[in-house]
């Protein structure tokens, strides 16, 4: 569907490119790349999303068949799976009250998915109300989903565009209406940079956001490989190919490739480090780290870290 | 829950991750205290660590050694107490429970050497050895559920609950947010008019932060079960233990159902919003879908270059305005048309082989220049670039063409084509076209050697009637000739130009094209035998032809067409008016000379020229009384060349007039160094030959008496030498020069006297003082006896000049024999080997000084 779409509208960009640049002696496969901003790609429920994914990791009934179908499989290959999902969620929750406490209090969350509970406006907002929130996600449902749940909310809103075009987002109206690039924004790149293949280079794509925010702006990224926690290679292989055959291939990566992302930002400390490693919550009373019976081996798969730009 | 916990406990102790140990321990630290009473937390890590340590080993120990469920979810709770144990509440909660023993003391805590820690089924961890154990009944405050009861429950629930919600809260603001549902258990449970309603909002308030997971509903039931009622008993109001028990069961009952209703609701909520989510997202891709469509449509129907859009099998199925206008006809007409029916005579090669690729989806793309025929037959050329869309599987599906009308720019092209490539005067291809067609012809490329024949045509005199008519007349005559050879072309592979000026050139290409090149030449000469007619006058023309035939060969254009130049030169020096075929030897001399020719003025420049002296010795008494001077080349690759080499080249090319010059001058220096020398007995002359070209050069006579005053000599001093030809047929005028220069004292000497055709009246006119009798009538004298017919001539000649007052010098005098002879006709001067060959200036001098007497 997605497929037929792409292919139909090719003609119609080329005409254009045609009109415009007399640029016709390029070969076709040359552009095929290039899709139209302006023709969306279809909406098939039968394919698996990840989003949707996600949400059903975290219990939520935002899913189809197909969604928990594939969840299903990948819990087969790991089923520590929820777990880690558990851990991103609260390692998103932990950085974005760093965040706020550091007095950022814009948002850019690219790849937020479907927004359920304890989304970033809502963490960031119990903090500071004054909390401006850009969500991105280029999966439709998602952002139609999203744009439903932030109707009316004047300080957040949610852009259809994507991590590998960044200039699709930085350029979306609602970045501009809502974030203030002269001041700092925490980029939230949460579980979504292992969606990205080497060849879309999405170092490249974090260095050219980095490039379009102010000094003092927060990285805050989780990344999944299996350097880190109890997932064997062979069973990350197996969680790649369930999402590869859902059609969103996951890219485990180790942790040198994951530390490249924050090129150009200052690691905050601890580093990157796995999710309920960094900075767990304080205990109240001040009497250092609460035990963690909860903290399932599971949430140490993969990587977390928070950079700050010079 | 209790395999998830001893896998968490196992796990904590296999990693050994000591600051997980830490925590815990720091945990159990401040259970024994009340919020705020934690004076003792601030003890050293130390002794609180290993206290941890056997808290975790010792839950380890109950999961591992007890099977029933309830043991194990107590062990749990326990694992699970030190994380929340810093609330505070915790700490009361143990104690409390302290009553309610249920598991069996945990062995294993030798695993950490520490004293046998007691881990209490609520989860109530000791701190550490030596530390006071409150005793069973020390805090114990029956009733307390109505207080901090709530909360110790809230607190042991939550060590339940919390790892298996999904909730964004922190584990401590969790545990807040289920006091309040703690307290309204408690309230149920003690109010005297029993209503387990308040439980089912209780279920419904965990389902809304987020407990979705229906495995959790055991877990939370289990610790209302286990620790409600202990935690938060009914009160004194006399509540029978067993009414207590029956009500905490009903209040279970209800928080499932309220859990299962609101996880529905909740379900059914979320699924809606989802489809609602999806149809709003198809609904905004079908917008934008139409909305692109819109935009296409514009597009389309907008676009300046025709598009058209055909299936696979080339029904054209839409095409826009653009495309009909440039067809010149309606839509109608050209939609339903097939594209395969489109040939036109003129189509590319491997145009349609392309067409045919891209349709069986072999090629995704094409772009040629197409012409097509408009609705009134008219030809229409486009710029056409096709493109193949395929279906979601690959397959051939639309082709689509966009397409430039290019008709005009191509006519405005042939027409810039045309012009750049024809004759503007005689409308004959030019030489643009003319090298192009020879290097197609010339090209082997792949089909073995061409054979091809070129006929290289010039006017013979066509200068005169330029000069002598005008340029007009010279132009209509070249426009009549170019017509007439025009004719003679007879197949479509003879291609007449020309080249520029009077120069034309056939070039013949095929197999029989060598053949046909002489055939054509004849053909050619035979069309302007007939006189041509202008301006009421007949010119007769005569042309000259060079032929080149054969194979390409390696032979490039420039190459060729030199060897037909110096061909048709040949035809020319033969008399002109005829052709002659080329011929290796010929061209090779001919560029031998070519390339001297072209080195001379570098020659001049360089210094290579260099002059030699050949000694003039007076008969009467053998003495020197000069010398002639000849020059030479010192070519840097042939060597030493005569004058008979480079001379006639420096003629033809007027490079004589400078190189004149230098001999003159050099010559006029050298016989003022032998004067100034005084090794001569009498002054010594020097003889400088003279060409023809220099005769009518018209400062000679100012330059010779410059280059005389420069050196310092008198005009006796000396003698040109002027050939016998350069004056047959000179009128006065020519001889002006000359006579000035006799009249000044300057020698005039005639050289190769004999060889022409002279008057011998006319020598009385001639301004020379002095015979050189040529060769040829002293080499019968070389040997004795002489030639009698050689001695009468000459003693003819001999007496002739001294009549006419002329002086007789005889060249090539080799024998002694041959001098005496001369001496004794009467002959005045002499040279040759037999005196000296030509040689160095010093080289006179030594002769002189040596008398010279052989």
């Amino acid at each position: 569907m997605r497929t037929v779409d792409f292919r139909l509208h090719l003609p119609f960009e080329r005409t254009i490119s045609s009109l415009c640049s007399n640029a016709r002696a390029m070969s076709w496969s040359d552009r095929v790349i290039e899709r139209p901003t302006w023709a969306p790609p279809g909406i098939d429920i039968s394919v698996p999303s990840v989003s949707r994914i996600y949400d059903y990791f975290l219990g939520g009934s935002h899913n189809f068949e197909a969604d928990r179908e594939a969840g299903r499989r990948a819990m087969v290959a790991f089923p520590g799976l929820p777990k880690i999902m558990q851990a991103n969620r609260a390692f998103l929750r932990r950085a974005v009250r760093y965040a706020v406490g550091q007095g950022v209090t814009q948002f850019l969350d690219i790849g937020s998915g479907i927004p359920t509970f304890g989304n970033v406006h809502e963490i960031a907002r119990a903090a500071d109300p004054a909390t401006r929130v850009v969500y991105v996600d280029h999966d439709p449902v998602a952002v139609a989903h999203s744009r439903a749940v932030l109707d009316g909310d004047p300080r957040a809103a949610v852009v259809a565009a994507d991590l590998r075009d960044p200039r699709s987002v930085l350029a979306s109206r609602e970045v501009a209406g809502l974030l203030d690039l002269d001041r700092p924004v925490a980029l939230l790149l949460v579980a979504v940079l292992h969606f990205t293949r080497d060849g879309d280079d999405p170092w490249g794509a974090v260095a050219q956001l980095r490039e379009a925010l102010a000094p003092g702006s927060l990285l805050v990224l989780t990344h999944a490989s299996t350097d880190s926690g109890p997932m064997k290679p062979e069973e990350g292989e197996a969680v790649e190919g369930v999402y590869r055959r859902a059609g969103s291939p996951l890219h485990m990566r180790p942790r040198a490739e994951v530390a490249r992302f924050f090129d150009g930002f200052e690691m905050v400390e601890p580093g990157l480090v796995s999710m309920p490693s960094w900075r767990p919550d304080p205990v109240t009373g001040g009497r250092g780290a609460p035990p963690a019976p909860d903290d399932d081996p599971a949430m140490h798969v993969g990587f977390a870290g928070v950079g700050r730009k010079p | 829950m209790g395999a998830a916990v001893g896998r968490i406990a196992g796990f904590c102790v296999r990693d050994g991750q000591t600051h997980a140990r830490a925590r815990e321990s720091a945990g159990g630290d401040g259970i024994d205290d009340g919020i705020g009473e934690g004076g003792d937390g601030a003890d050293g890590t130390g002794a609180a660590g290993s206290a941890g340590t056997a808290g975790v080993v010792g839950s380890v120990g109950s999961a591992g050694s007890v099977s029933t469920a309830e043991a194990a979810g107590a062990a749990g709770v326990a694992g699970a107490a030190g994380a929340a144990g810093t609330v505070g509440a915790a700490g009361a909660a143990g104690t409390a429970v302290t009553a309610e023993t249920k598991g069996p003391e945990p062995g294993g805590s030798g695993a950490c050497g520490v004293e046998p820690c007691g881990v209490e089924p609520c989860g109530r961890e000791r701190s550490g050895p030596g530390e006071p154990l409150p005793g069973p009944g020390a805090r114990r405050r029956p009733g307390a559920g109505s207080g901090d009861g709530p909360r110790r429950f809230a607190a042991l629930w939550n060590r339940v609950i919390y790892p298996a919600t999904a909730t964004p809260l922190t584990r401590d603001e969790f545990e807040h947010h289920l006091v309040p549902l703690a307290e309204r258990l408690a309230a149920a449970l003690r109010t005297p008019d029993f209503d387990p309603g308040p439980a089912a909002e209780v279920g419904a308030a965990l389902v809304t932060a987020h407990c979705t997971d229906p495995d959790t509903l055991p877990l939370i039931l289990d610790a209302v079960d286990a620790h409600l009622l202990a935690c938060c008993p009914p009160g004194d109001g006399g509540l029978a233990p067993e009414e207590a028990r029956a009500r905490c069961a009903r209040l279970q009952h209800a928080v499932a159902a309220g859990f299962a209703r609101a996880l529905r609701e909740r379900t059914l909520a979320e699924q809606e919003a989802l489809s609602r989510a999806a149809l709003a997202a198809q609904a905004e891709t079908e917008r934008a879908l139409h909305t692109s469509e819109a935009r296409f449509r514009a597009v389309f129907e907008g676009a300046a270059i025709g598009v058209g859009i055909a299936d696979v099998d080339g029904r054209i199925m839409d095409v826009n305005d653009a495309l009909t206008q440039m067809f010149g006809s309606v839509a109608h007409e050209v939609t339903g048309r097939n594209v395969g029916e489109m040939v036109h005579p003129d189509d590319a090669p491997g145009m349609w082989g392309l067409y045919r690729e891209l349709v069986r989806g072999d090629r995704d793309y094409y772009r040629v220049e197409k012409p097509y025929y408009r609705s009134d037959g008219s030809v229409l050329w486009t710029d056409l670039t096709v493109s193949l869309l395929r279906d979601a599987h690959g397959r051939p599906q639309y082709q689509l063409a966009l397409m430039e009308d290019i008709t005009e720019r191509r006519l405005l092209h042939e027409q810039l084509r045309y012009e750049a490539t024809h004759d503007a005067l005689t409308g004959l291809p030019n030489r643009t076209l003319f090298f192009e067609a020879l290097d197609r012809a010339l090209d082997t490329a792949g089909e073995g050697p061409a054979r091809f024949g070129l006929c290289y045509l010039d006017l013979d005199g066509f200068k005169a009637v330029n000069d002598s008519l005008g340029h007009a007349v010279g132009d209509q005559l070249l426009v009549a000739v170019a017509e007439r050879l025009r004719s003679c072309a007879t197949a479509p592979e003879q291609l007449v130009a020309r080249l520029g000026g009077d120069e034309f050139v056939a070039l013949l290409t095929g197999p029989s094209a060598p053949s046909d090149a002489t055939a054509l030449a004849r053909r050619m000469l035979a069309a302007l035998a007939d006189p041509v007619r202008l301006e009421g006058r007949d010119l007769s023309v005569r042309a000259s032809i060079g032929i080149v035939d054969g194979t390409a060969g390696g032979r490039d254009a420039a190459e060729v067409l030199r060897s037909a130049d110096i061909t048709m030169y040949r035809a020319k020096a033969a008399g002109g008016n005829r052709y002659e075929l080329a011929d290796a030897d010929c061209d090779a001399r001919a560029i031998a000379r070519h390339s001297l020719t072209n080195g001379l003025p570098a020659a001049l420049e360089n210094g290579e020229f260099f002059i030699e002296y050949q000694p003039l010795v007076r008969l009467t008494d053998g003495s020197v009384r000069g010398a002639e001077a000849l020059v030479r080349w010192l070519h840097p690759v042939h060597g030493v060349l005569g004058p008979d080499q480079f001379i006639p080249l420096a003629e033809s090319t007027g490079l004589i007039v400078p190189l004149g010059r230098w001999v003159l001058e050099e010559a006029a220096r050298q016989a003022r160094a032998w004067r100034s020398e005084g090794k001569c007995r009498a002054p010594m002359r020097v003889n400088v030959n003279l060409s023809p070209s220099q005769l009518r050069y018209p400062s000679l006579v100012a330059e010779t008496v410059a280059v005389l005053e420069n050196a310092g000599l008198p005009p006796s001093a000396l003698c040109l030498e002027v050939t016998e030809n350069a004056l047959i047929g000179a009128d006065e005028e020519e001889l002006r020069p000359l006579r000035q220069l006799a009249d000044m004292g300057v020698d005039i000497a005639l050289d190769d006297f004999g060889t022409g055709y002279s008057n011998l009246s006319y020598l009385r006119r001639l301004p020379v003082s002095t015979l050189k009798l040529d060769r040829s009538f002293t080499r019968g004298m070389q040997c004795s006896p002489a030639d009698p017919v050689d001695v009468k001539i000459v003693e003819g000649i001999v007496s002739l000049a001294h009549t006419l007052d002329l002086s007789v010098t005889v060249e090539g005098v080799e024998t002694g024999t041959q001098a005496e002879h001369l001496r004794g006709l009467g002959c005045d001067t002499a040279q040759g080997w037999y005196y000296a060959r030509p040689g160095p200036p010093e080289r006179l001098c030594a002769l002189v000084s040596a008398d010279a007497s052989p």
